[in-house]
């Protein structure tokens, strides 16, 4: 029952034309972005490569354990790939998962696939990305170090990722901002340590057999950059959460619409009453939320930095 | 696994079938553009638009029912609008007992609107992809500009993916033939399950990497430089630009009047 709520992939309908467009708009950047640098980094490997590890990525998230009534943790995997890919690449695979996703299985839809991409690539990707390099160079190199890096990597990613679609849900009006935060942010804190689990797992396999591959993932292009992009997808963010606050009339079209009265029989619009009515309600708790899964993020990542300092300590006093 | 594996195109006879893949893209977009943009609470614009939907599944020779019957999928989603139905201020039409939570008639009209938008959107959705075959909607992707090298990726996805599917369905396999339940004993941890679903996810990741190379190598023994040769040519013929235009003049006159009247 549970199992398909907490997916983050956004259907059509629940988020307004002018919102998806924009979503659109910042996903082309991206991808046009991730496309250029990663050919320059495969080369004419890029297109089997990247083809064949988002057929992966689907596959793999049949690959479940099951966590509790009814729900069970599988992978969204853009951690994973960032990883060893780098997070250019990690944005490359998931746009095509997403795109055959939603074409193909009518999971996530086909106008709103602008911020699926933005949400569950790029975010995801560079978030994860981020908290893993950060992690590792505070923690250190040995095995427990990765995997605990890894743990944050996967939860980080699958958190900050549902925070980004509750916001944009609640700029289109379709959920109230405060609980569509809490309500994704809390059950995606959840899914997230089933991602963690399994990235961490997965890249401890890798280090035990492939310790090459995350070198790879490590010199990928982005690492540098992956700050600057975070902050200016949050800032795109911020913008369109309070966009519709802001203005009295969050939807141009509609408003035009309500004004003229075609929206029926004396109902008058009920924006021109909202913004009032939900900032100083709304926004605080929200903000509130928000500042918890911050907390969070920030217990989360320096407990794999802890671990990863312990194990690593310990290791270099065995030798 | 959530996905059905059977290739979702369905070949028929008909006119919608014949059409260039390029006018069955751009339709499918279009109308659900429309979809989203007809105002909350127009139920004769969602109304238009259901027929409309109905409609081509019929020319498609689907029979009606056939999108509808596939349509629930996004459902789940609606929950996260169902808060709306309490918080939006308004006209009260019914106070729960022992909360006291208010349900609103704009709330409601927001949230069925919602409800319709997403609904009616995704019959689009399923019928572009039951009367293209999904090498032809890539190959229409690639011709309304989207960039090359993203198409043949998801080309690529699309065709290695059933193969990685059946990979994975023996790992599955292999793992449930090794997961014997002995007596008396506990089950193993959450974390042990997770560690050894991730393990499996490591292995297939390799596995996947590794055919990709052979791929690769394949690919470049056949004279393979970088770009993905396609001997697809199509041309626009009278009937597709006729539907093309007709059924968008639909959509924006049907949209057009919704909102000036």
């Amino acid at each position: 029952m549970l199992a398909p709520l907490v997916r983050m992939h956004i259907p059509d309908g629940f988020l307004t034309p002018a919102i998806s467009v924009i979503g659109w708009a910042i996903a082309v950047v991206l991808i046009v972005v991730a496309l250029r640098r990663t050919r320059r980094q495969l080369d004419d490997r890029m297109v089997p490569m990247m083809g064949v590890l988002a057929a992966f990525l689907f596959a793999a998230q049949a690959i479940n354990f099951p966590v509790a009534a009814g729900t069970s943790g599988h992978l969204i995997g853009a951690a994973l790939a960032a990883i060893v890919m780098g997070p250019w690449a990690a944005t490359l695979i998931m746009t095509a998962v997403l795109a055959v996703q939603g074409l193909l299985f009518q999971d996530g839809g086909l106008v709103v696939m602008g911020w699926n991409i933005v949400n569950m690539g790029a975010i995801a990707a560079f978030s994860g990305y981020l908290a893993y390099t950060l992690a590792r160079r505070l923690g250190g190199e040995s095995r427990a170090a990765v995997m605990a890096a890894s743990f944050a990597a996967g939860w980080i990613s699958v958190v900050v990722a549902s925070l980004a679609t509750a916001i944009e849900l609640a700029a289109s009006l379709t959920s109230p901002l405060v609980l569509a935060v809490a309500a994704m942010g809390s059950v995606h804190a959840l899914i997230g340590v089933g991602e963690g689990v399994i990235t961490a797992a997965a890249v401890g396999l890798l280090l035990t057999t492939r310790p090459g591959l995350l070198q790879s993932g490590a010199t990928a292009p982005g690492g540098r950059t992956a700050t600057v992009i975070l902050v200016g997808l949050a800032a795109a963010l911020l913008v369109a959460a309070f966009s519709p606050l802001a203005s009295p009339s969050p939807d141009g079209l509609e408003a035009v619409a309500a004004s003229q009265g075609f929206l029926g029989l004396g109902r008058s619009a009920s924006y021109p009453i909202l913004p009032d009515y939900t900032v100083p309600f709304v926004s605080h708790p929200a903000l509130a939320t928000i500042a918890a899964v911050m907390v969070g993020t920030l217990v989360v990542f320096g407990g794999a930095v802890i671990i990863g300092r312990l194990a690593t300590r310990r290791k270099t006093a065995d030798l | 696994m959530h996905f059905d594996l059977t290739d979702q195109y369905r070949p028929r006879p008909s006119v919608v079938h014949h059409l260039d893949p390029r006018v069955k893209v751009v339709l499918a977009l279009g109308f659900i553009l429309a979809a989203g943009l007809t105002p909350i609470g127009a139920w004769s614009g969602f109304a238009a638009l259901l027929i409309l939907a109905l409609a081509a599944s019929l020319a498609s020779r689907l029979g009606l029912t056939f999108a509808l019957r596939r349509s629930y999928i996004a459902l789940p989603f609606v929950l996260v609008a169902l808060p709306l139905v309490f918080t939006i201020p308004g006209e009260i039409v019914y106070q729960t007992p022992l909360t006291g939570w208010t349900i609103t008639a704009q709330g409601l009209d927001r949230f069925l609107s919602l409800i319709l938008r997403s609904w009616i959107a995704i019959q689009a959705a399923i019928l572009l992809v039951a009367v293209a075959p999904f090498p032809d909607v890539v190959w229409a992707l690639g011709a309304l500009r989207v960039p090359r090298l993203l198409v043949a990726t998801i080309g690529f996805m699309y065709r290695y993916f059933f193969v990685l599917a059946d990979e994975t369905a023996r790992m599955l396999r292999a793992r449930t033939a090794r997961s014997a339940e002995a007596q008396g004993r506990r089950k193993p941890s959450l974390l042990w399950q997770g560690g050894v679903a991730g393990a499996m996810v490591g292995s297939l990741f390799l596995r996947a990497l590794e055919r990709s190379e052979r791929v690769h190598a394949a690919m470049l023994a056949r004279g393979y430089n970088g770009q993905m040769p396609s001997l697809a040519h199509r041309e626009m013929r009278r009937m597709d630009w006729l539907v093309l235009l007709a059924a968008l003049l639909l959509l924006v006159g049907r949209l057009a009047w919704a909102r000036l009247s």
